[in-house]
C-alpha cells in the first residue's frame, strides 16, 4: 500500500439525511483533501460551503456516505477505531462555553486523559505540561466561566492537546473571540504547530488568519475551489470574489492598483511587505 | 440582578473543616443529624449546639452566614412550633377559646425547632466549606457499591457536574434575554402574579432553545474528548482518606452515642 498522508479524504461525499421525498443536494461532493504530518492548512469557504461537515468526519462524528476518511491510515467507518481516531485527531469548537465541561480550570482540562484511563500522577503532569503551552498556568485554579473568551478557548485548546493528538482541527476558534482573543489564539496556534509540530486543520473566516498558513483550501458547495500556498491562492482575487469571499485589503488594494494599469505582484499578505512593494513602485 | 445568586454557596477556606475528606464530612453530617433525630434529651442538644457552635468557630465562617441559611425557614419554624404547641395533649397551663397550651406541647415545640435549626445549620457547614465538585465526587465515591446492582451513580454525578457548571453560563444568558426583552419594552416588574409569569414566557423559550443547543454541542465535545462513561475512568484528584479524616469519623462516632445516651449518663453521674 503506498504511503497515505496523516488526514486524508478520498472521494469523500456526504449527504444530511432528510424527509422523505427531499434530494438533498450533497453538502460534501467526492472531496480529495490529503494533509502531510506537520502541516498548517486554512480551509476557506463561504457559509455552507460544507467546512463544519467536512471537520466533522476527521473524527468520525459524522461518517462519509461515499468515498472514505483516514487519520493516520485509520478508517473512520471502524467502530473498533473510534476512541483511537478521536486521540489522534482533536478537536475545537467555536463556543469555548460549550466544551468545558467543569468548574475548575485544571479538572477541565484534565477530562480527557481522565476517559483515557490515565494514572493520576501523569494526568497531574499532562495538564500542568498543555496550560503551560497555551499560556494559562497561573489560572489552575480558577472558575472557567469567569476568564475572558481567549483565554477560555485557549483552556478548550488545552483541554484537547492533553490527549497529546498529532492532528488539531479547529473549527472557527476564534469566531467568538475580541481582537486581542483572536491573536492570542492564532499565537498559540501557530506555536504549536512550528514548535511541537502538531498537524493544524482551521477552518475560519478571516483572511488574515489564513494567511498565516503554510497552505489555503477554500470550498465552495461541498468541492474543493482553490489550493494552494497563501499567496497563489490570494493572488487570483477575482476567482476568489466569485466565490463569495474578500481577498485580504492588501492584495486587494494592489488588485485595483493592477487595474488601474499598474503592474504589481499580488503576493504580498502583510501589511509590511505590501508597503514595500509600493515604496520600490514609488521609488521607480 | 440574578448575578447575585451563590448557588452551593461554598466559601474556600483552609480551615480543619475545609480540609477534611468531604467523605468523612458528609458521613459525619448524616451521624449528626441521625442522633438529632434520636436524641430526646436536653443534655443531647445541649452538647449538638456546643460542638455545632465549636465547628463553626474553627471553620472561621461568620455565624451570621448560618443565621442567613436559617431565614427561609422562619415561616416553617413558627409553624412547626405553634401546631405542637397546641395539638399536644397534657398538663394544660392556659387556655383560650378552642385552645390550650400544654407543658408537653411547649416542650415538643422548643425541640422540634431546636432539631430543624442545627439540621440546617449542619448541613449549610457542610456546603460552607465543601466545594460542590468535592460533595458530587464524595457521593459519587460513597454510592460506588450501587453500581452493582445498576444504578447509574456515575452519569448522575457526572450531570451534577454539569449542572453546577452550566448554572452561572445560563443565569448570565438570562440576563442578556431579559435585557434584550426589556430593551424591546418587555415589563417584568408590574401587573399581577397571571402577568408576570405570562411575561416570563418570552425569557424561558429562548433560554430553553438556547439550553438545548448547548446540550448537544457540549454532549459533542465530551465525544471529541474520549468520553465514553465512567468505565475506566481514572480521576485527576482522587479522594483519599487521611488519619485525619479518620480520627473525625472516630470522634463523630463517639459524639453521636453521647448525644444519644446523654440523659442516662448524666443520670449516672449525678
Ligand atoms: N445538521 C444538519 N442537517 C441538515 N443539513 C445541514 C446540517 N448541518 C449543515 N447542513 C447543510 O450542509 C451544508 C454545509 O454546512 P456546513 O455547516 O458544513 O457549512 P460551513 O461551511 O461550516 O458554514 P459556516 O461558515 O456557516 O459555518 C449547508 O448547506 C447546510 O445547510
Ligand atoms: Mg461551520
Amino acid at each position: 500500500m503506498e504511503a497515505r498522508a496523516i488526514l486524508s479524504a478520498e472521494g469523500l461525499t456526504f449527504r444530511y439525511p432528510t424527509e422523505e421525498g427531499h434530494e438533498e443536494h450533497a453538502a460534501l461532493d467526492a472531496v480529495n483533501i490529503a494533509v502531510e504530518k506537520g502541516e498548517f492548512v486554512a480551509v476557506l469557504g463561504h457559509n455552507g460551503s460544507g467546512k463544519s461537515t467536512f471537520a466533522k468526519h476527521l473524527n468520525a462524528i459524522l461518517l462519509p456516505t461515499g468515498g472514505a476518511v483516514y487519520i493516520d491510515n485509520m478508517d473512520t467507518r471502524d467502530e473498533n477505531l473510534l476512541l483511537a481516531i478521536r486521540e489522534t485527531c482533536g478537536m475545537v469548537f467555536q463556543n469555548p462555553d460549550n466544551q468545558i465541561v467543569a468548574t475548575v480550570v485544571e479538572e477541565d482540562v484534565a477530562f480527557a486523559p481522565e476517559n483515557m484511563g490515565i494514572a493520576p500522577a501523569e494526568i497531574r503532569e499532562r495538564v500542568d505540561r498543555c496550560l503551560e503551552i497555551v499560556g494559562m498556568s497561573d489560572f489552575k485554579r480558577h472558575a472557567p466561566h469567569l476568564l475572558s473568551g481567549g483565554q477560555k478557548q485557549r483552556i478548550a485548546i488545552a483541554g484537547v492537546l492533553a490527549m497529546e493528538p498529532s492532528i488539531l482541527v479547529m473549527d472557527e476558534p476564534t469566531a467568538m473571540l475580541d481582537p486581542s482573543g483572536r491573536r492570542e489564539v492564532m499565537h498559540t496556534i501557530g506555536q504549536l504547530n512550528r514548535e511541537k509540530g502538531i498537524t493544524v486543520v482551521l477552518i475560519t473566516h478571516h483572511m488574515d488568519e489564513a494567511a498565516q498558513a503554510g497552505r489555503v483550501i477554500v470550498m465552495s458547495d461541498g468541492k474543493v475551489a482553490m489550493e494552494g500556498t497563501p499567496e497563489a491562492v490570494f493572488a487570483r482575487v477575482d476567482e476568489i470574489r466569485d466565490l463569495a469571499l474578500l481577498p485580504p485589503q492588501t492584495v486587494d488594494l494592489l488588485h485595483r492598483l493592477n487595474k488601474a494599469g499598474y503592474d504589481l505582484p499580488l503576493d504580498t499578505l502583510s501589511v509590511e511587505a505590501c508597503a514595500d512593494v509600493l515604496e520600490t513602485f514609488l521609488r521607480q | 440582578m440574578l448575578r447575585d445568586i451563590t448557588l452551593g454557596q461554598f466559601f474556600p477556606g483552609t480551615s480543619l473543616l475545609h480540609r477534611l475528606d468531604p467523605r468523612a464530612k458528609l458521613v459525619s453530617v448524616v451521624l449528626f443529624v441521625a442522633s438529632l433525630f434520636i436524641s430526646k434529651s436536653f443534655w443531647g442538644y445541649g452538647l449538638c449546639i456546643l460542638f455545632l457552635a465549636w465547628c463553626i468557630r474553627i471553620s472561621g465562617i461568620s455565624p451570621k452566614m448560618i443565621l442567613k441559611s436559617l431565614k427561609p425557614l422562619v415561616i416553617i419554624l413558627c409553624f412547626t412550633g405553634i401546631l405542637n404547641m397546641f395539638y399536644t395533649p397534657g398538663e394544660v397551663l392556659a387556655r383560650f377559646w378552642i385552645f390550650k397550651i400544654t407543658r408537653e406541647g411547649i416542650y415538643t415545640a422548643a425541640y422540634m425547632i431546636l432539631r430543624i435549626v442545627l439540621l440546617i445549620a449542619a448541613t449549610s457547614m457542610l456546603t460552607y466549606t465543601t466545594s460542590p465538585i468535592a460533595l458530587t465526587d464524595a457521593i459519587e465515591r460513597l454510592l460506588n457499591p450501587l453500581k452493582k446492582i445498576h444504578v447509574p451513580v456515575h452519569e448522575f454525578a457526572m450531570m451534577m457536574t454539569i449542572a453546577l457548571r452550566f448554572i452561572p453560563t445560563l443565569i448570565e444568558e438570562t440576563d442578556k434575554i431579559m435585557s434584550a426583552q426589556k430593551a424591546r419594552g418587555a415589563d417584568f416588574e408590574t401587573g399581577g402574579i397571571i402577568d408576570k409569569a405570562k411575561a416570563l414566557v418570552p425569557i424561558l423559550v429562548p433560554l430553553f432553545v438556547s439550553a438545548f443547543r448547548r446540550a448537544d454541542e457540549l454532549a459533542t465535545a465530551m465525544e471529541c474528548r474520549l468520553y465514553h462513561g465512567g468505565e475506566g475512568r481514572t480521576r485527576l484528584n482522587t479522594l483519599v482518606m487521611t488519619g485525619r479524616d479518620y480520627a473525625a469519623l472516630g470522634f463523630m462516632g463517639v459524639f453521636c452515642l453521647l448525644v444519644i445516651y446523654a440523659e442516662r449518663l448524666v443520670s449516672i453521674l449525678l
